[in-house]
């Protein structure tokens, strides 16, 4: 029962790490019905500033939890610009093109962005502080989760009610709402689409540099090519939850989490992927929509 | 009339490329030098490619080879099979006579057969895969390292006669190394009757996080992990092990005896075992190549340069001895001429692997690798 427990939690932490990038995935998806390719190498960009921020806040001696806050600010802000840039150059001239168009233009923003920070900065592994705290729990707990695991899954809950919150009930969240239904009609009523959509890619590359900070510092080392990974299981996680839903990209993330922690604990890890997405066929055989996610008929 | 005119030009022209491009041929001896030099594992890679311009430097300063002047020709093939196949084919379409490279096993593997059909002799300064020499297939194959299951007879011995364990878990990275290395390990274990393996499995690598492997392990009971693979993974493995308060004893293989190991994992890297190619930290000639390299690069030089260097002397050299760059002469020099190199004075046994180089077992402490002897 105890390593039931233990597996339960840990599938649960990785689901969390991969809820948080999803979150982003999926809200950018439900708006302006573009899977965005580049998400992951934000969340990498994201990881990369703070460690920037940290190397140079821990030479000036500073507090590690005003560290950890100002390079999760810093974060946030230089992954939105790159957001905010990326949708004005890379799919905002596309905006009338045909889909596949902004999908293709999305894979190569990823690896453009990877490209560049490779010889930007480094090809190697670098070595992320742990900033978290490492609280010591009591011993039961302390074996099973320590405090920055805890601080990933109240994060994740935390941004997934806000996100509900933005978009369900303010005034831009209508907006939103708005332009996912139909562009064009939105337009015509006077929502400014283009601002609209910014604000997404904005909102969503801060979660997914939230995201990097904290998952950096839970794992410990970042390179370039950890967006990707990281990108396409949060990708998988968001379609398996419905894309396009805010809860179902965190219920897809803890399914997903939880499938491979068992898999591995009970069977074997050598066919963790394997049973993962065999399991995310399945679901999408019954579910075709993910599991949240509202089956709506093509526009005509 | 015209069409026929037309025909002759490009016949003609066509000529004229091939003939430039064997008279170029001529002019200088062509060292190919494959290898990731961009992606993940670029600090595998780059180091060679350093070495090799430093042995080229010196060898052209002091005349060349057989009175011809040495040309580096660097590709990179980023460790991928997929991509090695074409920096290989791109090699042998640009006349290579020998190649240093390639560095992952599984990419070398791959280029191979591209080299053996064209006659061009490869030598590895890190391709440790034993199936590269033992299995006869490659006999254009040379390496200045010694194979996996060296690697893995030392682990397996470490942990039985110093360490005197007797659960261990055997646990890789699914690659082509890393995987080769396990399953020697593996076998080792079995043949003894003083330990068993409690649990032997692979991992995904690049995962975001291993803890229900290192569950798994705890629950085995195991004493001791033996991991096949590189040092992004066993980093994470180790860190996590150590996070959940387990002092389960972690011994590697020299894709883990790489100084990122230690700046990534930090205080968890304390202890852990790994093995790599023999200290040669007293031999005048390593002195002088560590030397001349941070000279050039003001830099200490990576993983495997020695053995780069060492190959790269050793392939000149036999060029020199052979009198040509003729495929048979080449490699029959290898396996009869002692060379003198920063890795001692090596040769060449018949399966390719180099007489007279091997592993020590090495620790983490106080944050750097330290030999046990």
């Amino acid at each position: 029962m105890d390593y039931f427990f233990e597996l339960f939690l840990g599938g649960l932490t990785r689901g969390s790490i991969y809820a948080l990038i999803a979150l982003g995935y999926t809200m950018v998806y439900g708006i302006v019905q573009l899977i965005n390719f580049a998400h992951g190498e934000i969340y990498m960009i994201g990881a990369f500033t703070a460690l920037i921020v940290i190397s140079v806040l821990t030479m000036l001696g500073w507090n590690q939890i005003a560290i950890l806050l100002i390079a999760a600010g810093a974060a946030v802000v230089y992954s939105s610009a790159y957001g905010y840039t990326m949708e004005k150059i890379a799919y905002k001239p596309l905006r009338q093109a045909p889909r596949l168009s902004a999908l293709i233009s999305a894979i190569g923003m990823s690896l453009f962005l990877q490209n560049y920070v490779l010889l930007a900065q480094t090809s190697d592994f670098l070595p992320f502080p742990a900033l978290i705290p490492d609280f010591e729990f009591m011993e039961p707990i302390a074996h099973i989760i320590g405090s920055p695991e805890l601080v990933i899954l109240i994060t994740t809950t935390i941004v997934m009610v806000l996100l509900t919150f933005l978009i369900k009930f303010t005034k831009i969240g209508k907006a939103m709402r708005a332009t996912a239904q139909d562009r064009d009609m939105a337009q015509l009523v006077g929502v400014d689409v283009n601002r609209v959509i910014s604000v997404t890619f904005i909102i969503g590359s801060a979660t997914a540099a939230i995201g990097g900070v904290l998952i950096a510092s839970h794992i410990g080392q970042i390179n370039f090519y950890i967006g990707f990974i990281a990108g396409i299981k949060a990708f998988v996680a968001a379609v398996l939850g419905g894309i396009g839903s805010i809860p179902g990209a965190v219920l897809g993330s803890l399914v997903l989490g939880w499938t491979e922690s068992f898999f591995t604990g009970y069977i074997s890890s050598d066919y963790e992927d394997v049973f993962a997405f065999v399991f995310l066929v399945l679901i999408l055989i019954f579910r075709p929509a993910g599991i949240l996610g509202r089956s709506t008929s093509e526009k005509v | 009339m015209k069409n026929r005119l037309g025909q002759f030009l490009i016949v003609a022209v066509v000529f004229a490329f091939m003939a430039a491009g064997t008279a170029m041929a001529a002019d200088t001896i062509k060292l190919g030098v494959a290898g990731p030099h961009s992606g993940d594992l670029a600090s595998y890679g780059i180091p060679t490619i350093k070495a090799a311009e430093l042995v080229v430097k010196d060898i052209n300063a002091k005349g060349g080879v057989l009175g011809r002047q040495v040309e580096l020709l660097v590709e990179d093939d980023v460790c991928k099979p997929e991509v090695a196949t074409n920096t290989a084919t791109k090699l042998v379409s640009e006349g290579v006579h020998v190649v240093l490279g390639h560095i992952c096993s599984g990419a070398t593997k791959a280029a191979l057969g591209i080299y053996k059909d064209s006659n061009i002799p490869v030598m590895s300064p890190s391709a440790t895969n034993p199936a590269l020499t033992q299995s006869g297939d490659y006999p254009n194959f040379f390496r200045t390292i010694a194979s996996d299951d060296a690697q893995a007879r030392l682990e397996v011995d470490f942990a039985l006669d110093v360490l005197k364990l007797k659960k261990i878990a055997v646990l890789h990275d699914k690659g082509d190394y890393g995987k080769g290395l396990a399953e020697f390990a593996k076998a080792f274990l079995e043949k003894d009757p003083r330990a068993e393996v409690v649990f032997y499995e692979g991992i995904t690598p690049g995962a975001v996080d291993y803890s229900a492997v290192v569950q798994k392990i705890k629950k085995s009971g195991a004493e001791a992990v033996i991991f096949g693979g590189y040092h992004p993974e066993a980093s994470k493995i180790v860190t996590q092990m150590r996070k959940k308060r387990m002092d389960t004893i972690f011994i590697s293989d020299d894709g883990v005896k790489d100084d990122t190991f230690i700046k990534v994992a930090q205080k968890y890297a304390e202890g852990v075992y790994a093995t790599g190619p023999k200290d040669v930290s007293s031999n005048p000639m390593a002195i002088a190549a560590n030397e001349a390299h941070k000279k050039a690069y003001g830099a200490d030089p990576g993983a495997f340069y020695l053995n780069a260097y060492s190959a790269a002397i050793a392939l000149l050299n036999a060029i020199e001895q052979a009198g040509s760059t003729d495929y048979a002469a080449v490699t029959n020099a290898l396996r009869t001429k002692d060379v003198e190199t920063p890795l001692g004075k090596i040769r060449f046994d018949d399966r390719g692997d180099a007489i007279g180089v091997g592993f020590s077992m090495y620790q983490v402490k106080d944050g750097a690798y330290v030999e046990l002897k």
